[in-house]
Order: structure tokens, then sequence, then C-alpha cells
């Protein structure tokens, strides 16, 4: 048995201590709103938060991620989520919206570390996320616009 | 929730339901008689191809005692706004309060819920979606505002003229009466349906033409969104599928020893295209695959690599091909040039990569089948799965989901029997190997995805053309080599014409350019490699060729690119007014410093003109799209604000195919495999984008592909702009750069 606290409660997953993260999450916990796009860290759809900090969910094994504090985009809370969320939606960012719980993720990460990104730190903090739709002009503007929110 | 008299009501009223299943069918003789490629001018300019009549709007609409009013929706979601944009037709003419619209998907049923300009199929696709859904959407929510009206009217005793409709709310000054939808649907449904409706004057739109917000932005902002990816059902297995290496390749034995001792796996079978293997989970379905043990007959394989392929492509293109289009005399018209350019262009496989692999679950039961799936050709999913699992078609239930991306992807369309068969045949060849004994939900991994075919084909096009000494085209000799896309399908009647699968010339014998002495040939290539429409289709490739040779033609007649295609659009003055937009807003003549460069590329697909203007940096092999003007003409543009996002979106599509995405074989083994060696754009790499849209009064056209066709040959032209030299081969990689 593995436990893992994700959302703020505790789980006991009968599962091998090796399986991806990814996989623990939506196919023993059933929370689907992280995605998969490649199993190899290479996309960011399966970005969630380990102890505050942005990761691919796909690349973690259940083992490692156990006695870890994690958030999924269904667990999100917080101004900085509020606000990130938001920016997303007044711009209507979302395309086919299946990256977009990744990307919101990785949003979150670098608007909590700082408070006023440029181009250069959003090019940086969303490096690792790939929208098949090229949704970037607004995801760049809904950072912005969050920040400013949040200021 | 009150349905608001959805399909009861249609069935009690047999003449209704006649009427109704009468129009579809006419809209089908009609469609399919008129709506050939050949004709798509026609069919956008004067709104020719949409029957006229009422359609029922108890099939579109439920409205409920909350208020809400639920677009029932032809169309697949697939991000390209379709739901949104049709909403708001009918919220338009209903006079309905925006935040009380939602949207469920139909079911396949192609009689009630046909794509317009495909005729008798329940389908999205070929950006047709708002065209052909802007008159019956718009009758619909009028013909529901009619019947809610005139159950206001008799419940209130009143004259309906004096009834007014507003935000979802009716109401009587006189009497002081009012109501909202929610409390009057249940009467309403019971109002016979007006014989005829009239819809507003452009100048009465509150929402067509204004950006409401997105309807699905919500469910995907919050992991709230279900895509099929996120079905699950009681018992049900994951299945993933080992594939050929080699296209063509079939299997010769196999060993599920080692697989079956993975913890989680449940059973291994052959399916026609591949061994599956079946689990509790994802993970352990994968790990079941990886020890699986097959050897494979390769004696029909694909085995040539990539290089010999287009060899085999540029002889053939030197042979008279299938004749597309015969205009003048071409030959002539080359001898009696001063200049002539002949080039060759290449462009290889493309692998659609929606971000959301390919997975769909499928139910077998005592009485029929459930699928689940995001798809975008419901009526051939449906017969696909019938034929397989020997039921009737009105057996198969499909529940269309939002596709996490699809780009022509989830449009798959090989018949059944076909020896590649696609993954909903895979899924219904699983089902029935284990004869329906669980729900199963198949999903390809990303290596699958990028593996496994159905490719945006791979083609070369050899032109030669010239100018005389005023610098008029005198002639132009166009040969297009790439495997047809559509002969052998049911929309063989659609898209091919004297033999020529319109697939692979669209963009080139349509162009608007006046070219007077012109012949274009296409040949048709045989390889197991399977093939399919990827967004924009032919286009991805014809735009290239034509608007990379209009800018060398051009440069050779020592003009401006922008003054050379405004000559040559001199009757076409709408064509015309997009390129003037796109370069006046882009600066066109305003010089840039040294290294940089500005490119133009203007194309008509979709019946929407889309005008780019790329300005590129080149420092060495390292391009770097610094910004990107466009101008387009959609006709009446639903909502500009989806317009720019399919605008900008098709921008960050097409950037990582201009630069780096290509499928190559390696003895027929593709060699690509992931997003690490198949890698789409990223964040750093998208330009600043601009989005200029023409005020139109003419019908909508497509919007969610005519965005990609300019976007190559624009960075191509502004990468010949800040260096000299002339790309002619995609993708655009460093090597070919420098």
């Amino acid at each position: 048995m593995i436990t893992l606290n994700v959302n703020g409660k505790s789980y006991e997953l009968d599962v091998s201590p090796e399986m991806p993260l990814l996989w623990a999450l939506r196919d023993k916990l059933n929370l689907t709103g992280t995605k998969y796009g490649c199993g190899v860290a290479q996309c960011g759809a399966c970005t969630v938060h380990i102890d505050g900090q942005a990761a691919r969910s796909c690349s973690i094994m259940v083992g490692q991620a156990a006695g870890k504090t994690i958030t999924t985009i269904e667990g999100l809370s917080g101004k900085v989520a509020e606000a990130v969320t938001k920016a997303w939606q007044r711009l209507d960012v979302v395309q086919c919206g299946y990256c977009q719980s990744g990307q919101i993720m990785s949003a979150i990460t670098i608007l909590t570390g700082n408070k006023k990104p440029t181009d250069a730190d959003i090019d940086a903090g969303m490096e690792g996320n790939i929208c098949r739709c090229g949704t970037y002009v607004r995801i760049r503007k809904a950072i912005h616009e969050a920040a400013k929110a949040l200021a | 929730m009150i349905p608001f008299n959805f399909t009861k009501a249609s069935a009690s009223n047999p003449s209704r339901r006649e009427f109704l299943i009468g129009a579809a069918a006419v809209a089908g003789a009609f469609v399919l008689g008129t709506y050939i490629p050949f004709a798509k001018r026609a069919f956008a300019q004067e709104g020719g191809g949409v029957p006229k009549g009422i359609f029922d709007p108890n099939v579109f609409l439920k409205i409920g005692a909350d208020n809400t009013v639920t677009l029932i929706s032809k169309h697949f979601e697939m991000g390209q706004g379709v739901t949104t944009g049709l909403a708001t037709l009918v919220a338009e003419e209903l006079d309905a309060d925006w935040s009380s619209m939602r949207i469920e998907f139909a079911p396949n049923n192609a009689k009630l819920y046909n794509n317009l300009a495909f005729g008798p199929v329940m389908g999205t696709g070929g950006s047709t979606s708002t065209p052909a859904g802007w008159e019956q959407m718009r009758q619909v929510g009028a013909a529901a505002r009619m019947m809610l009206v005139s159950a206001a009217a008799a419940k209130w005793n009143v004259p309906a003229a004096e009834i007014k409709v507003q935000k979802g709310v009716l109401s009587h000054a006189k009497s002081g009466k009012k109501a909202t939808f929610g409390e009057l649907a249940g009467d309403a449904m019971r109002v016979p349906m007006p014989a005829e409706v009239k819809l507003k004057a452009p100048k009465d739109w509150k929402l067509i033409g204004t950006k409401v917000p997105r309807l699905d932005s919500v469910g995907k902002t919050s992991g709230k969104a279900i895509f099929a990816l996120d079905i699950r059902r009681p018992g049900m297995l994951t299945a993933v599928v080992k594939h050929p290496e080699l296209f063509g390749a079939s299997i010769a034995s196999f060993d599920a020893t080692e697989a079956k001792k993975i913890g989680g796996v449940v059973d291994v079978v052959q399916i026609p295209t591949g061994v599956a293997v079946l689990a509790k989970d994802t993970w352990s379905a994968i790990r079941g695959r990886n020890a699986l043990k097959v050897t494979w007959d390769t004696s029909k394989a694909e085995t040539r690599s990539t290089a010999e392929i287009f060899d085999e492509y540029r002889t053939l293109a030197d042979e008279p091909g299938l004749s597309a289009l015969k205009r003048g005399d071409a030959a002539a018209g080359l001898k009696g040039a001063t200049k002539t350019v002949a080039t060759e262009f290449t462009f290889p496989y493309l692998a659609h990569a929606p971000m959301e692999p390919l997975n769909a679950v499928l139910e077998l039961r005592s009485d029929g089948a459930e699928m689940w799936s995001g798809c975008q050709l419901q009526s051939l999913d449906e017969s696909t799965v019938a034929d397989i699992l020997g039921l009737k078609p009105e057996q198969i239930k499909i529940n269309t989901l939002l596709g996490g991306g699809s780009f022509g992807r989830r449009g798959s369309f090989s018949p059944p029997g076909n020896p590649v068969g696609d993954w909903v045949i895979e899924l219904a060849g699983i089902v029935k190997a284990i004869e329906g004994r669980a729900p199963v939900h198949m999903v390809w991994t990303r290596e699958d995805d990028i593996k496994g075919g159905f490719y945006r084909p791979m083609a070369l096009h050899k032109v030669k053309a010239g100018i005389d000494a005023k610098g008029n085209i005198t002639g132009w000799q166009h040969a297009t080599v790439c495997k047809a896309l559509i002969i052998g399908t049911a929309f063989e009647p659609m898209f091919v014409k004297n033999g020529v699968d319109w697939t692979a010339v669209e963009g080139i014998v349509d162009t608007p350019y006046a070219i007077n002495n012109f012949s274009v040939d296409w040949h048709n290539v045989k390889t197991p490699v399977p093939v399919l429409w990827m967004r924009s289709v032919g286009h991805s490739h014809t735009a290239f060729v034509m608007e990379t040779t209009i800018d060398e033609l051009a440069h050779l007649a020592g003009k401006d690119p922008l003054d050379f295609r405004l000559g040559l659009l001199a009757q076409q003055p709408r064509d015309a007014a997009v390129l003037r937009l796109a370069a006046e807003k882009a600066g066109w003549n305003k010089p840039l410093p040294t290294g940089r460069g500005r490119g133009l590329a203007y194309h008509y697909s979709f019946n929407t003109r889309v005008a780019l203007v790329a300005e590129v940096s080149v420092n060495g092999a390292t391009v770097k799209v610094n910004r990107i003007v466009a101008a387009v003409d959609c006709g009446i543009a639903v909502n500009p604000d989806v317009v720019e996002a399919q605008i900008q979106g098709a921008i960050g599509f097409t950037l990582s195919a201009v630069f780096r995405n290509q499928i190559t074989l390696n003895k027929g083994v593709v060699e690509q495999s992931n997003f690490y060696d198949y890698e789409p754009t990223r964040m750093r790499e998208m330009p600043k984008v601009e989005v200029h849209i023409v005020k139109s009064v003419e019908n909508p056209s497509g919007i969610g592909e005519p965005g990609v066709p300019p976007v190559a040959p624009s960075i191509g032209n502004a990468i010949f702009a800040a260096t000299g030299k002339r790309l002619r081969s995609l993708p655009m990689t460093p090597d070919k750069v420098l």
C-alpha cells in the first residue's frame, strides 16, 4: 500500500511503486483533469504541483510521490490560482483545452515565485508546456493579466 | 430540465417529422449535386448550398425550467470554437441571455443532424460548420422564439405582436405580464411550428459580430471538461495495440507469455492490425505491450526510405499525369516568355499530433453497442463499428465528446476492409475479439500517434512559369505528385472529378490569380503508408508552391511582390482588399534593418481569404519569426474573437511544420516517435500576431483551416527578403536556411 496526499486528502493505493503518478491519478483516483500527452515529460499536459512546484506527473513514480503534497487542477485554491483561472477565462485562452490544465499549473508556479514576470520569464517558465492549438499569444497575455490582478 | 419538445413531439407529429427528414434529404441531394469542390466559390458567395426551409427547434434545443437554453450541437468541438459560434446564431434570433446558453453534442443521427454541406452525413470538417449552419441555426432560434411568443400570447390573451423578448424574458407592456423562457417552455412545446420565420436584419444583431465568451472556457480551465480519454465505465479494460514497425506488414506470429505475466494484464488478443493487450489500467497495458513478442510478415510492406520515395515522385512529375486543369496553352506561353523559373518543391509526411492521443470507449450490449469518442465523422464511424460487430448502423450509439485537438485526425474514413484499419476499426476489432466481455477503452500512446500513419501526404511539385518583358505571366505548367486522399472512400462524389482527387490540387486550380496559360497535372502514387486530411488539406502544400512561385516571379519581373499580386487580382476586388489591408497594417514599405526581412503571402481556401505579412530575423542558420500581421475576410465574423484565435492558433500550429516537423522513413521505419523528435511549436517561438478582420456583409465562410496555408510561404518569402536565399523544401531546417 502506498499513501498519496492529493488535494488535501489521503489515499491508500494498492499499486506498484513504479507506476507513474499520472496513471495513478487518472486510472486509480479518477482525477482526470491531469492529462496524458506524451508520457516522457516533453509536453507538460500532466503537470501537477508537488510540494508547490510544477512537476510532470508522467515521469514521477508513485513511490517517489508518497509523503509529498500533491495538487492537481481539481484541487487548486488561493489567490494566484484564482487570478490565473479568471484571466484564462476572460481572454478565452482555450481552444481544444486538453493541454490547459497543465498550462495553468505551470503559470501558477511562475506567478507564485515571480510577481511581475517578463516575457522572457514566461518563455522560460512555460517552456515545458506544449499547446498544439497554438494558444501561446493568449497564454502569455493571460499570465501578464493575472500578474496585474495580483499586484 | 424540461426538454423543449426534443424528440418526442416530432415523433408525435408525423407531418412535421416527415418535412424535416424531407428537408434533410433534399439538402443531401442538392448538396451532393452542387457542392462539388469546383463550385466552392459559388457556394459561399451566393449562399447556394444551404437549403431554405424551417428547421424544427425541437430537434436542436432544450429549454430548461431553470431557463437554460441547450443547443444540441450537430458539430464536433475540437477547439475551433464552433459550439460557441452556433449557439450565438441560435441565441441571437431567440433573444436568449448568453449566460443561459449551454451545449450538448447531438446523438449520431444523420437524418436529423447531417452536415448540410456534406449531404446525408453527420460530420464536422472542411471548415463548413458555420457556413452550413448559418441559416439553419438562426432559423431554429427564430422559430423557437415565435413558438414562445405564441405560447405567451395565448396564455396572457394578448396580441403576439405586442410581446417583447429580451435576454430570455418575454414581456407585455400594457398588461404588465412577464415570463421567462423556462416558465413558458412547457406551453411553447405544444405550439405548432411556424410555417415561416423572419430572420433579424443585421442592424438588429446584438450577439453576432461581438465577442461573446466561449461556452467551453470554464470547463476547460477547471479540469472538469470531459474528453474521451476521461471516460470511465464499470468493468472497463484499457487496451493498447502493438502495431508493426512497417506500414503494410501483418502478423506472422506472436508470443504473449511474458505479457500475460505483467500484473494488471487481463488478456492479449490478435486483431487485423496488430496485437492488443487489455489491462486494468493504462500503465499495465503499456507494460504488457512492451513484453509482447511479435513476428511480422513484411512481404507487402513499404520498405523504402524517404529519399527513394522522393526519387519516384521526381520521375513521375516529369511524365504526363492526370489533367486537373488546362486553360489556354501553357507550353506556348512559356515559349514566349523572356524569363522563366523551373523549380521543385518537396513536402514531408506530417503527423497531426493532437494533444489528446486517439482513443475511444466501446461497449457491446445485447441490443447494440455504445461508443464514447471525440469524432469528426459520426456517420462513418457508426457504419464502421456496425460492420465489424455485425450490427445495424442504428444499433450503434455514439456519444460525441470534446476533442483534445484533431486537425483532421479524428476524421478518419478508412473503409471497412481497408488493410490499414484506423483507430475506430481497431477498437471495434478488439471488442469483437473479446466478444464484448467488457467495455474497452483503446488508447494510442504518443508513439502510436507519431508512428501510426494517416499522415498529411508527402508531396512533390514541379513548376515551370514564365514572364514577358513587361512582367506579365505568360505560362505556368504545374505538376503535383502525392497520394490520393479521397479515391476509394465515401467522399468520392464530392471530391473527385475526372479521376482527379481535388485535395491534391486545391489551391492551385482555383487560384484567384489571373493566369491565362495554365496547366495542372496530378500523379497518384501507390504506397501502403496511409494518408489523411490534415488542417487545410491540400492547401497545406499547394499554397506554399503558389505563393513562393508568385514571389519569385515578382522578383524576376523587378516588381514589388505586393504590386505584382495586386496586378494579378485586378478582377478580384475582395481578394485584393485583404492583401492591401495586411500590407498596410504591417507597414509593408517600411525599411527593415539588415538581417531582417518581410514576406507576403495570400491564399484563398474554404471560401475565406487570408493574407499574412511575416517579419523574420535571420542570423546564420537561425530564423526567428518576430511578428505576423494577418488580414482575413471570412464574410460576417460571427465571433471576431474566435476568428482571431483561429488565425493565431493556425500560426502556432504551422510554425513547427515550417521549421522542423517531418515524418521520415528509414527502410520503411518511421524515424520519429514522440515530441522530442516531432516537436510542436513552443511558447518562446511564438511571434507577435496581429489579426485584422475585413468588415463584411457576406455569409460566413470557413475559419478553422484557412489560416494555415499562407504561414509557410509568408515566412519563406521573408527569409528570401532577408537573405536572398529561396527555400522550396519544407521543413526549413537550419541546413537549408544556411
